[in-house]
């Protein structure tokens, strides 16, 4: 079959993919390359003198005690949302997945949250769990638990982890759910003659067949977890109390323009970006092989 | 071990709509019962809610002598055979067949034996470590039959099971299905609708129509005596040629019941080449349309001259006032030709003018 499009001028496709290739270069490889540069840079405190410093920037940064609690963090909170919304979103799409009247309904709300912006996501959560203006914070305290995550460290990692998940829940749902339609209802049906209740049938065919879609959720969930999370956490703790909910992310800003360190927070960001390009290469590399099983 | 017996089983679903009307048939214990009809007859559906798949909402379901309309379907000690296979795609074929096994929690070293057995029977033997996909279609077919022999369950299903092979293997399987069937003799129901399948495998021939049984019976007794015209065009192919006839012809010349309209039904190979008009029987001039020769026979498409009162209507599958005639491989009319073709009273099937009752001669 012939797929290659046929141009009469040889500019045209090039004119074409013109716009595309700008806002690229640059919105992206611009200020990538500014942050690469910057890396190798030391400014004094009054940005009045620039040197060139090679890898300074990066030593400086392995030997940084809170670089590393910022990495620990980051992955711990990056598994924690993944697996968190991941498991959360799969009980919803297995029982969504019945055919039950009004299932475009559910399924249509249950899509919706994706919709809403990550600062938004932030507010809404602080709404409901503020130490004082909190709805639920009430009847935390009713039941007797202390709660107050804007002095709690681990209360305010939990708050993250919890809205972070919940935005993730909608994108994560709608893959599963395709997921799961696209398993054929026979091998479901032999495997219930089979004698398989319900539950093994589950766990010995249905999740097995998942997990291509499990496997590309899970490297997806982690980029958003690493990345996406600024606006919740910039609106929920802005990385506090303490240091208890700062990112890699956040690290990068409150460093950079929050600390004025420009050179140590371009370090961080390109060490940030070859993260990227690793979990996307493995993402690639994964959808690439359709049949996993 | 057992019999299937449905009795005035029925299928409504929530809209409305009424896919099984009422169905009894009774399958003896190892019998090989064949549901036949075309599509969206509801044959596939009957079969599965035999397995379960499927809510009875009128009737009963009896295998073995035990109602199984509330029964889940693990526990009505059946084997289900797919149009699909569907097979588990992420186990061996080893463990796709012990995986029934596993569920009912037999020992690791009796579903070793069995599934040695099976693979063994079905020549499968050097591939069970493979994955599904690494087998070709009749590789999996065999994987499928296999998952159901390995079981020894009461009553096999078998729903399409040859559909998506090549016409030269499903031959080949259905021979196999026949032959494996035969030595296991289990009670096996199968739905087709291809009436080649249905002729060669059936021990009882269902023959299915709009959610209703048309005819149940051997199916060489179907074939010589269709109780309806759509059995009659449906069982055979090419299909029997049907006309309708004058009240006054049934009357006279082929008996049946006076002041009736009635269609006339000749198979195409009941017609032979002749000058002469058997007595009570049928002669009819044709000139030749086409010619299809298959090398044992040719096949003789004919249309009957305009002046032919019996041409009427054609409620079979032939487009009206065409008539197909078998003839030896050896004879071969040329196109344009007029011949004139005849078939003896016994061969002569003769239906009441809706094509819903047989008439006895």
């Amino acid at each position: 079959m012939q797929k290659q499009a046929i141009f009469q001028s040889k500019l045209l496709p090039y004119a074409l993919v013109a716009p595309q290739l700008a806002i690229v270069l640059i919105f992206f490889y611009w200020p990538a390359l500014q942050a690469v540069i910057q890396s190798f840079l030391l400014q004094d405190a009054f940005g009045l003198s620039t040197s060139f410093v090679w890898f300074d920037n990066y030593l400086e940064l392995l030997q940084d005690r809170a670089y590393f609690e910022a990495i620990v963090r980051t992955f711990f909170f990056s598994f924690a949302i993944a697996v968190s919304s991941l498991s959360f979103a799969l009980l919803l799409a297995v029982m969504a997945d019945k055919p039950l009247r009004g299932s475009m309904l559910y399924r249509t709300l249950l899509i919706w949250p994706y919709a809403v912006a990550p600062p938004v996501v932030g507010v809404l959560w602080i709404f409901m769990l503020h130490p004082s203006l909190g709805v639920l914070s009430r009847y935390l305290r009713v039941l007797g638990i202390d709660w107050n995550p804007l002095l709690d460290g681990d209360q305010a990692a939990t708050l993250i982890i919890l809205a972070a998940a919940w935005k993730q829940i909608s994108y994560n749902f709608l893959f599963f759910l395709a997921g799961l339609q696209s398993i054929p209802r026979s091998v479901l049906e032999a495997a219930a003659i089979d004698g398989a209740r319900p539950m093994r049938r589950f766990w010995t065919v249905t999740f097995p067949l998942l997990s291509p879609t499990i496997f590309f959720l899970l490297v997806v969930n982690i980029v958003y977890a690493f990345f996406d999370t600024f606006g919740i956490i910039d609106t929920m703790t802005r990385g506090g109390p303490g240091k208890s909910t700062e990112t890699l992310v956040y690290k990068v800003y409150s460093d950079g323009l929050l600390g004025g360190n420009l050179g140590s927070s371009a370090a961080q960001s390109v060490i940030l970006m070859i993260m990227v390009i690793v979990l996307t290469g493995i993402q690639f590399r994964f959808v690439e092989r359709k049949v996993t099983y | 071990m057992a019999n299937v017996t449905l009795r005035n089983v029925r299928k409504t679903y929530p809209g409305g709509f009424e896919a099984i009307k009422g169905i009894d048939v009774d399958v003896g214990d190892g019998q090989f019962c064949v549901l036949v009809g075309p599509s969206g007859c509801g044959k596939s559906t009957l079969l599965r809610m035999v397995a379960g798949l499927e809510t009875v909402t009128g009737g009963e379901i009896d295998i073995g002598g035990r109602v199984v309309n509330q029964i889940e379907p693990a526990d009505r000690d059946i084997a289900m055979v797919f149009q699909n296979y569907a097979l588990y795609p992420h186990m061996s074929v080893y463990n796709n067949m012990a995986y029934g096994l596993r569920n009912r929690g037999m020992a690791e070293a009796e579903i070793k034996t069995r599934v040695g057995e099976a693979a063994r029977v079905l020549e499968l033997s050097a591939m069970l470590e493979r994955k599904p996909r690494q087998l070709s279609g009749g590789q999996r077919q065999r994987v499928a039959m296999g998952r159901a022999i390995v079981r020894q369950p009461k009553v096999f299903l078998f729903d399409e099971p040859l559909s998506n092979l090549d016409a030269k293997l499903r031959i080949a399987m259905r021979v196999e299905i026949r032959r494996l069937q035969r030595r296991l003799n289990t009670t096996s129901i199968y739905v087709t609708h291809d009436q080649l399948e249905a002729m060669t495998l059936a021990d009882i021939l269902v023959v299915m129509n709009g959610g209703q049984v048309e005819q149940v019976g051997n199916p060489l007794a179907i074939y010589q005596k269709p109780a309806t015209t759509f059995v009659a065009s449906f069982i055979g192919a090419p299909p029997m040629n049907l006309m309708s006839t004058r009240p006054d012809e049934i009357k006279s010349q082929l008996g049946g019941s006076a002041g009736e309209a009635g269609i006339l039904g000749i198979r195409p190979e009941d017609f032979v080449i002749t000058d002469q008009t058997p007595a009570g029987g049928v002669a009819l001039p044709l000139t030749v349309e086409a010619i299809e020769r298959v090398g044992a026979e040719t096949f003789v498409y004919g249309s009957r001259a305009q002046e032919d009162q019996r041409v009427a209507a054609t409620p079979g599958e032939l487009p009206p006032g065409e008539v197909i005639v078998r003839l030896p491989g050896t004879e071969a009319p040329a196109i344009g030709q007029q011949i004139r073709v005849a078939a003896v009273r016994q061969k002569l099937h003769l239906f009441s003018g809706d094509g819903r009752k047989r008439l006895e001669a």
